[in-house]
């Protein structure tokens, strides 16, 4: 392999799923030279497995399924002639804005004048999770089963447990019952469920799928096939009680445990990441803490719906082709950082210049998620002593991303020695 | 004869609000139910909901079909039009037994009416057909 062929461009989009395709689109809208670099042979990301409909609710007001939401923005993508490279995988990222790409072992070098990280997440492995037992084969995260089933027409068992009840898995409990799977159970080690409760009734209550809270697995069995696993109630504090296991015979397990932004190349490049949300530290312009380099989309926090990840990509690409043609991003001028407070996981951003926050009627977008489901919640958000922001929730649930906005004349009775701002759920 | 009462409760997805409403139906024999009591909907798009939630509820279903000569071995589909829940087998059935020839195209009709559901089945992921050498 010789060196590497050097390329020059405005801007790099790191990813061609939801968020890398909006990112781009806009970017381009905004005058942008962009490039859009795919691992894949297809763009789409992940949507391109995700059958199911429900995408594209608020942005086109239509239930689209996931290769169909895509399918409107490869679209526009092809309208506005933006090149992609495809097959290509980037090894390096460094904080100057030089990405070291691989096609096939073609190795090129893109100086770029800004970058937007939209390269998603992954699901939390089987390994994070210490389960005890043996290592048969029939266990899986429940994206890789999606994968299977909808993508290479391979059904990967007949009898089914998945333990987690994120929405991957619940869709997934769903998928494998139509094409003749039996789905045992979901387990969900939280008292509440990880998915979304339409998820909850058409997923499993539909197909009389049991969902057991507070409910964990304890062992694996099985030397060469998966043969059934034990389940068992935890306490509060998640330990598992002794006398209530129980074992579900079943060929095949499915994880649906989580999903972490796919950070590595920022992590590479020293970019700041957020321990809360496993993404990386950005502002209102989605831009991380080197210059130039921005995130969006799952790999800055993972979002419940597809609408809300190109909403943010689309700001992500907007600011990262002001970035390049050398326009101001934010007016400039003193910033504050935006904490979790009570019962409150994480929020995006982490940092909020005020000028910016000031700037426009929309001021700039919040997005948190809360520990616990609340009913009759009060979210407010404050400065010191001060209130800067109240707003009263019928419901609010960890499942469901909460989406606020903070604008400038919530800022304008803040005092100056203020450098923090938290999230407050009561 | 009259059938048995089942009590349930059903969180409302109409709107944010997430009602969860209490409700007691009586099964009639040959799938069909009949509400009897609720409580605990703030407003009356929940009685409407429960009421099509328990007598007759409504689903769209995705699925793959089999694709002959593509450079993918499935196509995503899906239902144009909710179909009653109770029929979400028998369509399923229908969408099994076919099998079609690359290339597919987004929004392509492939099946009309299937097992008499009032949808059609519309391609959602293209397909492109293999290229011969």
């Amino acid at each position: 392999m010789g060196a590497p062929e050097v390329i020059e461009r405005g801007l790099a989009v790191i990813g061609g799923g939801p968020a890398g395709l909006a990112a781009a689109i806009a970017a381009k809208e905004a005058g942008a030279d962009v490039v859009l670099i795919e691992r894949d042979r297809i763009l789409g990301g992940i949507l391109n497995q995700c059958i199911h409909d429900g995408f594209g609710l608020h942005r086109f007001g239509e239930a689209l399924s996931g290769p169909e939401y895509a399918g409107r923005f490869i679209d526009r993508q092809r309208e506005l002639g933006i090149p992609v490279m495809r097959n290509t995988i980037v090894l390096k990222l460094s904080r100057d804005r030089r990405l070291l790409t691989s096609q096939a072992g073609r190795l090129t070098e893109i100086r770029a004048g800004a970058v937007v990280l939209a390269t998603g997440c992954r699901e939390r492995p089987r390994g994070a999770l210490s389960i005890p037992g043996h290592r048969p084969s029939g266990v899986y995260t429940a994206g890789a089963a999606q994968s299977f089933v909808n993508m290479e027409n391979i059904m990967p068992g007949k009898r089914v447990c998945i333990l987690g009840s994120g929405d991957i898995g619940l869709i997934m409990a769903r998928r494998m019952t139509l094409e003749g799977a039996k789905v045992e159970a979901v387990f969900e080690i939280m008292p509440w469920s990880g998915g979304l409760p339409r998820n909850i009734r058409q997923c499993l209550s539909d197909y009389g799928i049991p969902l057991f809270l507070s409910t964990t697995i304890v062992g694996v069995s099985g030397m060469g096939r998966l043969e059934g696993v034990t389940a068992a109630r935890v306490d509060e504090r998640g330990q598992p009680v002794k006398g209530t296991e129980r074992f579900f015979p079943c060929d095949t397990l499915l994880l649906s445990v989580g999903l972490i932004p796919e950070n590595e190349l920022a992590r590479e490049a020293g970019i700041a990441l957020d321990p809360l949300t496993g993404g990386a530290l950005a502002d209102e312009n989605c831009m991380t803490d080197a210059e130039g380099i921005f995130s969006c989309g799952n790999a800055l926090h993972v979002h419940d719906l597809a609408d809300m990840a190109s909403e943010e990509a689309e700001r992500a690409g907007r600011c990262a082709a002001a970035y390049v043609s050398g326009g101001p991003l934010s007016p400039g001028g003193p910033s504050v950082e935006i904490r979790p407070g009570l019962n409150v996981r994480y929020v995006v951003p982490g940092r909020v210049s005020l000028p910016g926050a000031s700037r426009g009627r929309d001021g700039v977008a919040l997005a948190f998620r809360v520990t616990a489901p609340r009913r009759e919640a009060v979210v407010r958000i404050t400065g010191g002593d001060v209130t800067v922001r109240e707003e009263r929730y019928p419901r609010l649930h960890p499942a469901e991303m909460v989406w606020t906005r903070l604008r400038g004349e919530d800022l304008g009775g803040l005092e100056k020695r203020v450098r923090a701002l938290e999230v407050n759920v009561l | 004869m009259s059938g048995s009462t089942i009590k349930g409760e059903f969180l409302c997805v109409v709107c944010p609000n997430g009602c969860i409403l209490e409700a007691e139906y009586e099964e009639k024999g040959e799938g069909g139910r009949e509400l009897i009591f609720f409580a605990g909907n703030r407003c009356a798009r929940g009685e409407k909901w429960v009421r099509q939630e328990i007598e007759d509820p409504m689903r769209t279903i995705s699925s793959s079909i089999l694709v002959r000569g593509g450079d993918f071995p499935l196509a995503s589909v899906r239902t144009t039009a909710p179909i009653p829940l109770t029929k979400v087998r028998d369509v399923m059935d229908e969408i099994r037994k076919a099998a079609l020839d690359a290339p597919l195209y987004i929004g392509q009709v492939v099946l009309v009416n299937p097992a008499g559901a009032e949808t059609n089945i519309i391609v959602t992921r293209g397909v492109a057909a293999l290229r011969h050498r």
